[in-house]
């Protein structure tokens, strides 16, 4: 494939990933902290948050499959998923975390558990596009392109 | 990619990079603690730190904090004071929050002088109030922007040492990119801006003010809201709300200046 269709492609990806809320303003802010002396920052943070937030998932379905659930232990794991995703601009992420919370200090375990499905849902379709904008990224630089500076 | 006007990365494009600065360079960097039991958030409070040209020690726990400084119950080795000009803390860690890392290093006689800064996702107001009246120099809402280190940066130490002001008891700076209102007359040794007048500005950073020369900043920094969305955002779920205060306390006064019913003399 050739650059300029990787980069229509990569334009794209990045359109729809704003469009739809996936990614937020913080997102935009972390690509601008990125520069010659660490080129691979975004990637790197990234990775961090796939990483933090498997975690975090597992530790949420644990937390909700006891017999008597913790709502404290499983508003911490949501608190801080809220947080991770927040930082990288996850912003769909984030909002149903805040859902999350609340249901947590209600104790209302329905609400919880239907909470847990959606930020899996959001969580694999933020990491799915992202996935993919960075790999489109480097496929441009490998093919000798350059990415669109950021806005 | 190059579009922020910050030195550190002029100098980069420059083809200079960190290990081009003279040791005097690094000698005049100033250098922040930076406290958050996220890595995530660790990764980038270091990195924005790190391209205001800071230098940065990352730490996951309030207890690492006071180890580095110094202050465990281990009783280590003093740290030089000298060599932390600001301490940056997340509030809601595990174990000690932010809050009460904050007033063990106010509490101490080596430290007290270190500006700290507190960092919260969540906008609630009696913490806000909380934090401000125990010392901290500015609370930041979460996510931490570029913005809002290069704020900071303003209460660091190491920017009146090498400016050659008086550290004495009153050493904070206040932010050079415009005083508020209440405090314009005073000087630069005079008793820290007032907690309503933070406050105030914080929510009114326009308001009442004789025209300046340029708008001030605010203070403080909020992630814009929502624009349906009123202050304060959500109730704290933790039980953080300070009781009814006497009419003339800050914390009323900042109530009700948030409601609009009352403007501040």
């Amino acid at each position: 494939m050739d650059v300029v269709q990787l980069l229509r492609q990569y334009i794209d990806c990045k359109t729809t990933l704003f469009r739809e809320g996936i990614l937020d303003d913080q997102f935009t802010q972390l690509q601008k902290l990125a520069d010659d002396s660490s080129p691979s920052f975004v990637v790197e943070v990234v990775s961090l948050f796939f990483d933090d937030s498997e975690k975090l998932l597992k530790n949420l379905t644990q937390a909700l499959e006891q017999p008597v659930v913790d709502f404290k232990q499983v508003a911490d794991h949501a608190h801080q998923f809220k947080g991770s995703s927040s930082s990288i601009g996850a912003q769909r992420v984030k909002n149903v975390c805040i859902a999350f919370r609340t249901y947590c200090i209600e104790e209302n375990l329905d609400g919880c558990l239907k909470c847990l499905q959606q930020v899996k849902h959001e969580y694999a379709l933020v990491k799915n596009k992202l996935e993919n904008l960075l790999r489109l990224e480097q496929q441009i630089v490998a093919a000798g392109g350059s990415i669109p500076p950021v806005e | 990619m190059a579009r922020n006007g910050v030195v550190s990365r002029r100098r980069r494009t420059e083809g200079f990079d960190s290990s081009d600065l003279s040791k005097s360079d690094h000698a005049q960097q100033a250098h922040v603690l930076a406290v958050d039991d996220s890595l995530v958030d660790r990764i980038v409070i270091e990195r924005l730190l790190k391209i205001s040209c800071c230098k940065v020690t990352a730490v996951d726990s309030g207890s690492r904090a006071l180890q580095f400084l110094g202050l465990d119950d281990e009783k280590s080795s003093v740290v030089d004071s000298l060599k932390v000009d600001l301490i940056i803390t997340d509030y809601c860690m595990p174990g000690m929050s932010g809050y009460e890392l904050m007033k063990k290093i106010k509490e101490s006689s080596a430290f007290k002088e270190i500006p700290v800064v507190i960092m919260s996702s969540e906008n609630v107001l009696s913490r806000i109030d909380r934090c401000l009246e125990e010392g901290a120099e500015d609370f930041i809402v979460k996510p931490v922007k570029l913005s809002d280190v290069k704020r900071i940066k303003n209460y660091m130490i190491r920017e009146d040492r090498s400016s050659g002001e008086d550290r004495g008891t009153n050493s904070r700076k206040r932010p050079r990119d415009g005083c508020d209102s209440l405090s314009s007359s005073q000087s630069l040794n005079s008793p820290p801006p007032s907690l309503e007048s933070k406050l105030f500005n914080r929510f009114y950073p326009t308001v009442l003010r004789p025209s300046p020369s340029k708008p001030p900043s605010p203070l403080f920094s909020l992630s814009p809201l929502p624009s349906s969305s009123p202050l304060p955002r959500s109730p704290s779920p933790t039980p953080s709300s300070s009781p009814c205060a006497p009419l003339d306390s800050p914390t009323r006064r900042v109530k009700l200046i948030n409601s609009a019913h009352v403007m501040p003399s």
